[in-house]
C-alpha cells in the first residue's frame, strides 16, 4: 500500500503544479492592473493599495473608447461566426455526402488555405478591401477573417458529415426531399454539437486577430479590442501604461476563459474532429 | 403647419446651411493622454473660430506602426485623413504625399528654429509646419552627484567614470540592482536616436552626408560605438538592449540609476507627486566625445502637415498655421511643457516661469542634431533599421565595431543602389 | 453531370467564392508584386523586373554582397531563427502535452478543476499573453527575476527578451506555456479512445507502467499525434505577434512573418516583401508535404 501513496502523492503534487503554472501569469495580470503609480513597479503580488483606477480610465478614454471597441469586435466575430457556419454547413454537405471527382483535391486546397501565413495575402487583401469600399470599417473585416475561420469550419464539418447514417439521408431522399430540405432538417438538428464547438473557434479566432484589424481600420470608433489594447497609452509619448493594458487584458480574457470552460467538452470533440478522425 | 414646427423647420434649414459651407477636418495629433487632451481643446477652439467641423483620429502609439499606416493610407490615395502628425524624420519619407504649405504660411515659419524648418523643407517645398521639438537630453541625480562629490560630467568618460563610482558605492551600501547609466538600445528607431547622438559627440558624422555619400564606416564612429559598447554590463544593465524611453524613465524614476539618457518627456514624470525621484534631478546636455567634441541631442518632435488626398486643403492648411501660431505653442509649452519651436518664446516669462530648464538647453534645441532622414528621403527607413541592427550587435558583443561598420557601410550602399 | 453533382457545387460555390475573394486572388496578387518593384510610396508605377527579388544581385537568396554566406544575411537568419523556433518549441510542447494528458487521463479528485485551469493560457489572446509574459520577464521589475534572485539561482538580473543568448529561448518558453493545453487536448481525446482492456491485461500481467506506455500506448496514438504536430509545426513556421510583442524583433528573434512583416509594412518595399511571404508559402508547402509524406499520415480518404 505504500507505494500506491506515494503515486497518489505525486499525482497531486504533479496536478498542483500544472494548475499553478497555467493559471498563475493571469492570476499576476489581475494583480498588475490593480495597482497605480509607482506601486507598479514593485513586484509583489498582493497589491498594496488595490485600486480600480485603471478599469475606470480605460471605459472613460475619450480618445480610445473601449466600451465601443468591445461592441465591435462582438459584432465583428458574431458575423464572422454566422457566416463561416452558413458557407461551411453548405459546402461540408457537398464534401461529406456526395462523392464527386476532384472532391479530394478540394478539399485539400481549402486546407491549404488554413495554412497561409496571413502576411502572405497582406498586400492583395488591402487592394481587394479598398475595391469593395470596406476599408475602414469594423464590419469590413469579417470577409477577410473568413480566410482563417472557413477552411476550418469546412473541414470539422466534413469529419462531422461523414459519420453521420447514410439511411438517414436516404430515408428523406425516398421522401422526396431536395438537398437543401435534407440539410436543414435531417442534419442541422445532429449537427449541433459540431456547430457549437467550430463555432466557439471560430469566435475565438476571430475575437484575437490582430494584424488584420491593425491594417485596415484606422477609425476611432471602428477599431477591435486586440488593436485597442496595443494602442492603450499613457499620459506621454513613452509612458507605457501597464496597468491600464492589464486591466483591458483582463477584460478581454475573462469573457473567453467563461467561454471556455463552460464549453469545453464540445471544443475538445471539435478540436479532435478536426485533427485527429480525419 | 402649427408655428412650433415652421420654428423647427427653419431652424433645420439653417443650420443644413452652415454645414454646406463648414468643411469637414479630420486631423490626427497624438495618441497620448495629456498631448491628446490639449491638442482636442485647441482644435475644438478652431473649429469654433471658424465653423468648420473637426474630426480626431486616433494613430498607433509605435511611430513606426504610425507611419506603416500612413503610408498605406496614401499608397491608396485615402482622402480619410486631412491633417496628420509628422514625425521629424518624415517629411523625406512621405515628401510624395504631402501639400506645400508655402503659399499658407506668409512668412510665419521664419519664426521657427531654422534647424528644423530646413528639415521640414524637401525639394524647395514647405512639407510642414513644426508643432513642438524635442532632443535628447541627459538626466543626472542631482542628490547622488552630491553625495560622491562629483560634477555634472561634460564627457561620455567622465560620465562612466561618475556613474561607475556611484553605481560601486550604491550597491556597497546595500541597493543591489543599482545601475549607473540607462538609456535605449533596444533595436528600433530610438536607438538609431541615442546612437546619432554618440557619433555626433566624437565627430564621427551622421551616417550619411547632406551629399548622399556613405560617411558612417569612419574611426570615430569605431570609437564612438565601443565606448558605448564598454558601458553594456559595466555602468548599464545588458537589459538596456531591450530598453525603450519608457523601461529607461522606469529604472531612472524609481531611483535605480544615476543617468539617463532620455527626451525632456521624462521630466515632468519623474517630477511628478508619486515619484521617488521628484526635486532630485536635473538636466545637462549630453556629454561631448572628447575634449575635441562636442554636445549633441538627436532632433526630435513633431510637425503637422497636409496631406495631398485632402478634399478640403485650404481648411486643414489654417487648422495647421493655427496649431503651429505663436499663442498655441506658448499655451502648449505652459500646459504640457511642449518645447516650442518659435525662437522668442524662449523669452517668454511665463513660458520660462512653468519651465524653468528650458532656458539652460535653448542651445540644445537649437543646434540638435538631425537624423540623416531628408537626405535619404523615402530609404530612411532601411538605413535607419540597418544601422540600428548595426549598432545593437555592437553593444551586444555580437560584432566589433569596426567589422559591424564595414558590413554596414555595404548594406547602405546596397540600399541607396541607384540613389537614394 | 449528374444531378447530385451538380447539387455538389451548387453548395460548394459560396464557399469557392469566398475563398476566391479572400485567398486565391490576394495570393495571386501577392506572387505577381514579387516580380515587381512596387512600392508602397506608389504602388501604380511598378515595373516587372522578373526574379530579381529572388536571384538578382540583392535578392533573397543569391546576394553578391553577402560576403559571409547566405546562412548570415538577414533572409538567412531569419529562416535559421524560425526553424529553430518551430522545431524546439514543438518538441517541448508535444512532451509537456502529452506529460499534461497522460496526468489527466488518471482517476482523481479534482480532475475537472485541474482541466479547466489547464485551459487557461490557450483562451488567453495572443497579444494578451505576449504582454503579460514581456510584463513578468523585465528585466528590472519584473517577477521572475525577482524569484530566481531570491531562490540564488541567479546572480544577477537577467533580460530574458533582450539577451541575444535568451531572446529566442524566452519566447520558446513563452509559446510552450500557451499552446501545451492545445496539444495535451488532443492526446488526452485520442488517449480516452484506447480500449481499457489492454492496460487491465498489462496491469494483471505486472508490466512496468513505463513500457506499457512505450509498447502500447504510443503505437496506438501515433497517427493522431502525428496529425497533432503537424497541425502545430505549421502553425509555428508562420509565428508572428508572440516574437513581434516580446522581443525587439532584431536578428536574434525576427522570424520569417517578421521579416516579411518588415520589409513591406515598415520598410514599404512590397515587391521584395512580397518576394519573401511568396518564398515563406512556399516553404511552408513544401515541409507540409514532406511531413505527411516522413508521418505517413492520411490526411483524408483520397490523398494518400
Amino acid at each position: 500500500m505504500k507505494r500506491f501513496d506515494g503515486w497518489r502523492l505525486a499525482l497531486y503534487l504533479a496536478a498542483a503544479a500544472v494548475t499553478a503554472i497555467s493559471v498563475f501569469p493571469f492570476l499576476y495580470a489581475i494583480s498588475t492592473s490593480l495597482k497605480t503609480g509607482t506601486a507598479l513597479f514593485d513586484p509583489s503580488l498582493i497589491p498594496a493599495t488595490p485600486s480600480l483606477d485603471n478599469y475606470l480610465q480605460l471605459f472613460r478614454s475619450s480618445e480610445n473608447p473601449f466600451g465601443r471597441h468591445i461592441l465591435n469586435s462582438i459584432m465583428v466575430s458574431f458575423a464572422v461566426v454566422t457566416l463561416s457556419l452558413l458557407i461551411g454547413v453548405t459546402a461540408a454537405y457537398a464534401f461529406g455526402r456526395i462523392a464527386f471527382k476532384g472532391r479530394g483535391l478540394l478539399l485539400s486546397a481549402v486546407l491549404a488555405v488554413s495554412m497561409f501565413p496571413q502576411v502572405a495575402v497582406l498586400s492583395g487583401m488591402f487592394e481587394m478591401i479598398r475595391f469593395l469600399g470596406l476599408y475602414n470599417r469594423a464590419l469590413g473585416l469579417i470577409l477577410p477573417y473568413m480566410i482563417f475561420t472557413l477552411p476550418f469550419t469546412v473541414w470539422v464539418l466534413t469529419t462531422f458529415m461523414r459519420q453521420l447514417p447514410k439511411e438517414l439521408e436516404e430515408a428523406a431522399i425516398m421522401d422526396g426531399c431536395g438537398p437543401a430540405r435534407i440539410l436543414r432538417s435531417v442534419f442541422l438538428p445532429l449537427l449541433w454539437p459540431a456547430m457549437v464547438s467550430t463555432g466557439l473557434l471560430a469566435f475565438i479566432a476571430a475575437w484575437n486577430e490582430f494584424m488584420f484589424a491593425l491594417t485596415f481600420v484606422i477609425d476611432n470608433d471602428q477599431r477591435t479590442v486586440p488593436v485597442s489594447i496595443s494602442l492603450i497609452t499613457g499620459a506621454s509619448r513613452y509612458d507605457i501604461p501597464w496597468g491600464k493594458i492589464m486591466a483591458a487584458s483582463v477584460v478581454v480574457t475573462i469573457p473567453l476563459i467563461v467561454l471556455v470552460l463552460v464549453f469545453q467538452r464540445k471544443i475538445v470533440s471539435g478540436l479532435t474532429a478536426g485533427a485527429v478522425k480525419g | 403647419m402649427n408655428v412650433k414646427s415652421a420654428v423647427v423647420a427653419v431652424a433645420l434649414l439653417s443650420m443644413f446651411g452652415t454645414i454646406a459651407h463648414a468643411a469637414t477636418v479630420t486631423v490626427s495629433c497624438g495618441a497620448q493622454g495629456q498631448e491628446f487632451e490639449i491638442c482636442k481643446q485647441d482644435v475644438d477652439a478652431w473649429a469654433k473660430k471658424t465653423g468648420h467641423i473637426v474630426r480626431l483620429y486616433t494613430p498607433p502609439a509605435s511611430t513606426t506602426d504610425m507611419l506603416a499606416q500612413f503610408r498605406q493610407m496614401f499608397a491608396a490615395k485615402s482622402s480619410d485623413l486631412d491633417v496628420l502628425l509628422v514625425d521629424v524624420i518624415w517629411p523625406g519619407i512621405i515628401k510624395d504625399h504631402l501639400t506645400d504649405l508655402g503659399k499658407y504660411s506668409k512668412g510665419a515659419e521664419k519664426e521657427h528654429f531654422p534647424a528644423i524648418i530646413a528639415n521640414n523643407t524637401v525639394d524647395g517645398k514647405l512639407l510642414a509646419m513644426p508643432l513642438y521639438t524635442d532632443a535628447g537630453l541627459l538626466y543626472y541625480r542631482k542628490d547622488l552627484l552630491d553625495k560622491y562629490k562629483l560634477k555634472v560630467p561634460a564627457t561620455w568618460d567622465e560620465m562612466a567614470a561618475a556613474a561607475r563610482k556611484i553605481q560601486d558605492g550604491e550597491r556597497g551600501a546595500g541597493s543591489k540592482d543599482f545601475q549607473g547609466f540607462v538609456f535605449q538600445a533596444k533595436a528600433y528607431e530610438g536607438l538609431s536616436c541615442d546612437a546619432v547622438e554618440w557619433l555626433a559627440s566624437f565627430g564621427g558624422g551622421s551616417i550619411v552626408d547632406p551629399g548622399g555619400k556613405v560617411t558612417v564606416n569612419n574611426p570615430k564612429a569605431v570609437l564612438a560605438l565601443n565606448t558605448a559598447a564598454s558601458w553594456i554590463g559595466s555602468i548599464a544593465p545588458s537589459g538596456v538592449l531591450n530598453y525603450g524611453e519608457d523601461e529607461a524613465r522606469g529604472v531612472f524614476q524609481s531611483g535605480k540609476a544615476a543617468f539617463m539618457r532620455n527626451w525632456p518627456y521624462a521630466w515632468s514624470l519623474a517630477q511628478g507627486a508619486d515619484s521617488p525621484v521628484r526635486n532630485k534631478i536635473g538636466v545637462a546636455p549630453l556629454p561631448r566625445g572628447g575634449a575635441d567634441g562636442r554636445h549633441a541631442g538627436t532632433l526630435g518632435g513633431w510637425q503637422l502637415a497636409v496631406s495631398k488626398y485632402s478634399k478640403n486643403p485650404d481648411a486643414a492648411a489654417d487648422l495647421v498655421m493655427y496649431l503651429t501660431s505663436k499663442e498655441v505653442q506658448k499655451k502648449r509649452a505652459i500646459v504640457g511643457s511642449f518645447k516650442p519651436t518659435i525662437v522668442s518664446l524662449y523669452q517668454d516669462k511665463e513660458v520660462m516661469a512653468a519651465n524653468p530648464f528650458f532656458a539652460s538647453l535653448l542651445d540644445v534645441f537649437a543646434n540638435s542634431v538631425p537624423r540623416p532622414s531628408t537626405v535619404t528621403g523615402p530609404k530612411y527607413p532601411a538605413v535607419s533599421e540597418a544601422f540600428w541592427n548595426a549598432t545593437h550587435d555592437v553593444l551586444a558583443g555580437k560584432a566589433t565595431a569596426e567589422d559591424a561598420l564595414k558590413r554596414l557601410e555595404g548594406r547602405l550602399n546596397q540600399i541607396k543602389r541607384g540613389g537614394w | 453531370m449528374s444531378i447530385r453533382t451538380r447539387t455538389a457545387w451548387l453548395f460548394l460555390a459560396p464557399m469557392l467564392v469566398t475563398l476566391g475573394v479572400v485567398a486565391a486572388w490576394p495570393l495571386a496578387r501577392t506572387i505577381w508584386f514579387s516580380f515587381t518593384d512596387a512600392n508602397i510610396n506608389d504602388p501604380s508605377l511598378a515595373q516587372w523586373i522578373g526574379f530579381e527579388h529572388y536571384f538578382g544581385e540583392f535578392g533573397l537568396f543569391a546576394n553578391a554582397t553577402n560576403t559571409d554566406g547566405f546562412w548570415n544575411s538577414d533572409w538567412g537568419i531569419a529562416i535559421v531563427n524560425t526553424l529553430k523556433f518551430a522545431c524546439v518549441s514543438v518538441t517541448l510542447e508535444t512532451m509537456s502535452g502529452m506529460g499534461v494528458a497522460l496526468l489527466l487521463n488518471q482517476e482523481f479528485k479534482g480532475r475537472a478543476l485541474v482541466r479547466a485551469a489547464v485551459l487557461v493560457p490557450w483562451a488567453i489572446p495572443t497579444i494578451v499573453s505576449a504582454k503579460m509574459w514581456g510584463w513578468m520577464l523585465h528585466d528590472q521589475f519584473g517577477l521572475v527575476n525577482d524569484w530566481l534572485l531570491q531562490l540564488h539561482l541567479i546572480n544577477e538580473r537577467i533580460a530574458w527578451t533582450a539577451d541575444p543568448h535568451y531572446a529566442l529561448w524566452t519566447t520558446v518558453a513563452v509559446d510552450v506555456w500557451k499552446t501545451t493545453p492545445f496539444m495535451a487536448l488532443l492526446i488526452l481525446a485520442a488517449l480516452q479512445t484506447l480500449p481499457k482492456e489492454c492496460y487491465e491485461a498489462a496491469r494483471v500481467d505486472g508490466v512496468h507502467p513505463l513500457r506499457v506506455f512505450w509498447r502500447i500506448t504510443l503505437p496506438l496514438i501515433r497517427t493522431p499525434l502525428m496529425v497533432a504536430v503537424i497541425f502545430r509545426l505549421l502553425d509555428a513556421l508562420r509565428v508572428f505577434d508572440l516574437i513581434y510583442v516580446l522581443t525587439a524583433n532584431d536578428s536574434s528573434t525576427i522570424s520569417m512573418s517578421g521579416f516579411v512583416r518588415r520589409e513591406m509594412v515598415e520598410n514599404g518595399n512590397m515587391g521584395y516583401g512580397s518576394a519573401a511571404a511568396t518564398s515563406l508559402f512556399v516553404i511552408i508547402g513544401l515541409a507540409t508535404v514532406l511531413l505527411i509524406r516522413l508521418g505517413r499520415v492520411r490526411m483524408s480518404e483520397e490523398t494518400a
